[in-house]
């Protein structure tokens, strides 16, 4: 076993439990706790796929920004932190069996298809990611700025008060 | 036994995204919903990278910078409509919210 299996091993068990804490734990504050906890997992992997650059990213964008507003907009809104109250609705068989459904299509699909990799990508690819956001990408990061700007503005627009 | 190929990233995802479609289908909470959503995106960016690393190709690469980008204002816009609809109904539960239901 070399040491990369390994590491790989340990992150994707704490990525399952972490999803599994997201979606099966009661308390929606310790939900988004597992979360993070997902979202580095996931980080450390991104570290494992050599994209180094989209490690930090993760880590600043994701586990550093989406779950602070997450957090408080649970303060916000949830008056019943700490109680014990029902945060699932009666679908949860109907879910389970959706959620086994769309996993076993799409590992029969990866097995039954024969992925060869090919030659390993160069190990640190940050210089050519800026090359190419600012070359063939440049109208989509373009594009991407309009979205962030329109989303600013609707956010503001939502959540102002009546006055 | 050799380091993890393509299909153990693949299937990883596979998994991470079953979790998050169950946590959609089965969260009462409006907030719990969308973390069910960041899960299922977060998969699709193990995917790409995945595809960036194994097929050398640069364009997952990005794409995985944009549907980080496209999520964060996901996040965003999703929060405000929380609250928005926190302030009126005093609740977040999916369950309540059939206003438009025909």
């Amino acid at each position: 076993m070399t040491l990369e299996t390994v590491v790989f091993g340990l992150v994707a068990l704490a990525l399952l439990g972490g999803s599994l804490g997201v979606v099966l734990t009661p308390n929606l504050f310790h939900a988004v706790l597992s979360l993070a906890g997902a979202l580095v997992a996931t980080a450390v992997i991104f570290l494992l796929l050599d994209a180094a650059f989209l490690f930090a990213v993760q880590l600043l964008l994701y586990a550093g920004g989406v779950v602070t507003v997450l957090v408080f907009a649970i303060m916000l809104t949830e008056r019943l932190i700490g109680e014990h109250i029902t945060q699932t609705n009666r679908h949860v068989v109907n879910g389970a069996v959706m959620s086994v459904a769309v996993f076993v299509g799409v590992a029969g699909f990866i097995m039954r298809s024969n992925l060869t990799a090919a030659e390993p990508a160069p190990a640190d690819r940050t210089v050519e990611i800026a090359r190419a956001i600012v070359g063939p990408f440049a109208v989509t990061f373009e594009l991407l700025g309009v979205l962030l700007v329109a989303a600013l503005l609707g956010a503001i627009y939502f959540a102002r008060t009546e006055d | 036994m050799a380091a993890p190929g393509l299909s153990a990233y693949l299937v990883l995802a596979a998994l991470v995204f079953a979790i998050g479609l169950f946590g959609v289908l089965t969260r009462r909470n409006a907030v719990g919903i969308l973390l069910g959503i960041e899960l299922m995106l977060n998969a699709v960016n193990i995917n790409l990278v995945a595809f960036a690393r194994f097929e050398a190709d640069l364009a997952g690469l990005i794409f995985t910078l944009f549907v980080i980008a496209i999520t964060v204002a996901e996040v965003g816009v999703g929060l405000a409509i929380v609250i928005a609809i926190f302030r009126v109904r005093r609740t977040v539960d999916a369950d309540h919210l059939n206003l438009l239901k025909g």
